[in-house]
């Protein structure tokens, strides 16, 4: 990745909330001044944070917090409902994704996503993989694409399962295998940021498990963010951790904080389980 | 026995029995306060109510079937019908004078044979009406007593009137399907008939079709050749119109799910239905007075000197402008059910919104545009307004869209309403054209549904 550069000054930041942490080098992600409307309402307020990119990041917080919505904004999946809005300033790699004349499509081909119901197109396998590949134009020859469909389908953990039925449907696949089939598929574009918006809630305790370690096998590859309502599955997958609630970032830090040492009454009364 | 006293006598009676069983279930609950009745006092009124009105209705329809049988057998029997002719229509026509005569319908006879018979006719209706009266009150009377016989504290009546309620429901939903049956007897009936005068090879597989309604002696089979009708139904109904519908109502649906704003949509989507109730007749004019002239002009601008002022493109192209809500509801619908999920899925690969439709969304949906443009086919092809007054009656065999043709509906309606006497082939062959396009027809909505059935199962 090339180097970035560093966002030192955050203009007119609240001081009790800290936005990036010391130690995570330049920043993947810097959103600054973040509000997110539906029509009039406001679901995400002020948001200001950093996402590092070795890291696997978590958003944790109670139902309707804003969390997923801040998620989509990342890649601008927001844009597709129509009276959401957002303002302020969302930088990958520095540049404003959210800047005239910036291209959606080559934002979502670096910023790749994994829904919370695993959502396999009604195709083989093999075209699912391929289908990311085909639009962006990444391959010019028949074995270029079938070598990147068996890289994706590996680093996904799913080749071994389906090598021998890739011609099958995608959606015959178990509900823990049609989401590695959806981590493949955002792989395959070779994208820089993967978002993961609960992307084990549909999912029986097994497959969680197979997920989970597919993340902290994907750390460092890609920068990740996830979005989880599971405390547990963010203290075993993340590293950092972000506490959102009623559209803010209450508290921004590193797993082992939030959860060991949270500063916040709010953060300590979530994650001990006295709301939420 | 007329039905408007029957019916009255029924309900009369049945009110009768309904108050009297409430009153007698009231009575039950006075006797012992402390014993629950199983039903409330109005199941026990309406199991009595039941059971007066449904015999005695029963009972009077089929005696409505058999008495004229019974009527008619009393008259012969009377020494006046030996003067009768053995059998045939004069027999049958004297028969019915007398019996016009003697139920006040007529003043008087035409033939002098049938005068005698009058006053059989008079004494056999009197008495056999009064025996279907006094019947169908003993019926109900019967039905009545054997019910409110029954009453008794826990009688289940509730249990027994939701089955008869049911039923009823049944019998409702029956008969949509049993006039379906109906019409498909009818018509196998005309059609057997067609085929003993004409060949059904000739029939399906001829190229000549010229039948003259007014023609005696031998059937010509070779007159009845319906290959050109079915190719002008074929041509007009499957292939222009489809040519016009399908691309139309696709887009216009891929536009109203996929980019029109809810504003647009809500303004549009009922101005596109408003074109599913215009009458096909209105369209029919449209088609004759205003597209085919402009039909033929362009055809002869560009040097086809064979068109003519009817033509299957002008039938087609109106016909395809009909049927275009058709092909674009289903689309709509059918594009609507595939679960945002995949379109979300594939716009977050980064697939542009022309993409995600034409790879992801329409092939999910497609089994359901599918069945829409084959619902649409087999209304096309059974349309005939507009090919009447557009598409001409000369049954051409060509493929030249700008001459005229003519559709096996068209042919039908030219056929039944022709001079020939009934029982005529070329009449006939309005039945069997009817056939095959009822089993076409049939065909088409029945994979169509198979397909959309099949079609939600796979995302629920």
């Amino acid at each position: 990745m090339n180097a970035p550069l560093p966002l030192t000054d955050a203009p007119a930041e609240a001081a009790a909330q800290i936005t990036s942490l010391p130690d995570d080098g330049p920043a993947k992600i810097s959103a600054r001044n973040v509000s997110v409307f539906y029509g009039a309402k406001r679901a995400i307020d002020d948001v200001s944070i950093d996402v590092p990119n070795d890291y696997v990041t978590a958003f944790i917080g109670p139902s309707g917090c804003g969390k997923s919505t801040f998620l989509r904004s990342l890649n601008r999946m927001n844009d597709t409902i129509a009276n959401a809005r957002v303002e302020g300033e969302i930088l990958i790699d520095g540049q404003d994704i959210y800047r005239s004349g910036m291209d959606v499509v080559q934002l979502r081909a670096r910023v790749g996503m994994v829904f919370q119901k695993p959502n396999p197109f009604p195709k083989s396998i093999y075209e699912n993989i391929a289908y990311g590949p085909r639009i962006h134009g990444l391959t010019t020859s028949k074995s270029e694409l079938d070598g990147i469909v068996e890289t994706s389908l590996q680093r996904a953990g799913l080749w071994d399962e389906v090598k021998d039925r890739l011609t099958d449907s995608g959606t015959a696949l178990s509900g823990g295998q049609q989401q590695r089939l959806c981590i493949a598929r955002a792989i395959a574009v070779d994208p820089e940021v993967i978002l993961m918006d609960e992307p084990c809630s549909a999912l029986d305790p097994i497959a969680t498990a197979r997920i989970e370690e597919l993340i902290d096998e994907l750390r460092g590859r890609y920068a990740i963010v996830i979005v989880t309502h599971s405390m547990q599955q963010a203290a075993r997958v993340s590293q950092r951790t972000a506490f959102f609630h009623m559209g803010k970032i209450v508290e921004y830090g590193t797993t082992s904080d939030i959860f060991t040492n949270p500063r916040e009454e709010r953060t300590k009364d979530y994650i001990t389980g006295r709301y939420g | 026995m007329s039905p408007a006293i029957l019916l009255l006598l029924a309900f009369g009676l049945g009110l009768v029995g309904w108050l009297a069983a409430r009153s007698r279930a009231w009575a039950f609950r006075a006797k012992t306060p402390d014993a629950r009745l199983h039903s409330l006092p109005s199941f026990h009124a309406w199991y009595v109510a039941l059971w007066i009105a449904v015999p005695a209705l029963v009972f009077a329809l089929v005696w409505n079937a058999v008495s004229p049988a019974l009527i008619t057998a009393h008259v012969l029997a009377d020494p006046a019908a030996a003067a009768l002719p053995g059998f045939g229509f004069e027999r049958e026509a004297m028969l019915a004078q007398a019996r016009a005569v003697a139920e006040g319908k007529a003043f008087g006879v035409f033939m002098p044979e049938a005068e005698g018979l009058i006053a059989p006719y008079r004494v056999a209706l009197a008495r056999y009406e009064s025996i279907g009266l006094i019947v169908t009150i003993l019926v109900a009377l019967a039905g009545g007593a054997f019910a409110f016989l029954r009453l008794k504290p826990d009688f289940t009546a509730r249990t027994r009137v939701e089955r008869a309620v049911m039923s009823l429901l049944l019998i409702a939903s029956l008969v949509a399907i049993l006039t379906t049956a109906g019409i498909i007897i009818s018509l196998v009936f005309e059609t057997v008939r067609f085929f003993g005068m004409v060949s059904p090879i000739d029939f399906l597989f001829g190229t000549h079709w010229a039948p003259d309604p007014m023609s005696t002696g031998a059937v010509d089979g070779k007159q009845f050749g319906a290959i050109p009708l079915f190719w002008g139904t074929i041509y007009i109904g499957a292939i222009i119109a489809m040519l016009v519908a399908i691309p139309l109502g696709l887009m216009s649906a891929i536009y109203l799910t996929q980019y029109a704003s809810s504003t647009v949509r809500k303004v549009i989507k009922p101005l596109l239905e408003i074109l599913a109730g215009v009458p096909t007749v209105v369209y029919g004019y449209f088609a004759a007075l205003t597209v085919a002239p402009a039909v033929r002009d362009f055809a002869q601008g560009i040097g086809i000197s064979s068109a003519s002022t009817e033509s299957a493109v002008a039938a087609g192209l109106v016909m395809g402008v009909m049927i275009i809500p058709f092909v674009s509801s289903m689309a709509d619908d059918s594009i609507a059910a595939v679960p945002d999920a995949l379109r979300d899925g594939s716009l977050a690969m980064g697939a542009t919104r022309a993409e995600t439709i034409r790879k992801v969304l329409v092939p999910a949906a497609l089994p359901g545009i599918v069945a829409g443009i084959m619902l649409a086919v087999s209304r096309a092809i059974g349309e005939t307004m507009i090919v009447v007054m557009a598409a001409g009656a000369s049954a051409n065999l060509t493929a030249n869209p700008f001459q005229s043709m003519t559709t096996v509906t068209f042919q039908i309606v030219a056929m039944l309403t022709g001079e020939g006497s009934f029982d005529h082939p070329a009449t006939l062959s309005a039945f069997a054209l009817g056939m095959v396009l009822f089993l076409v027809t049939l065909a088409l909505n029945f994979i169509a549904l198979r397909v959309v059935k099949r079609y939600r199962e796979a995302y629920e």
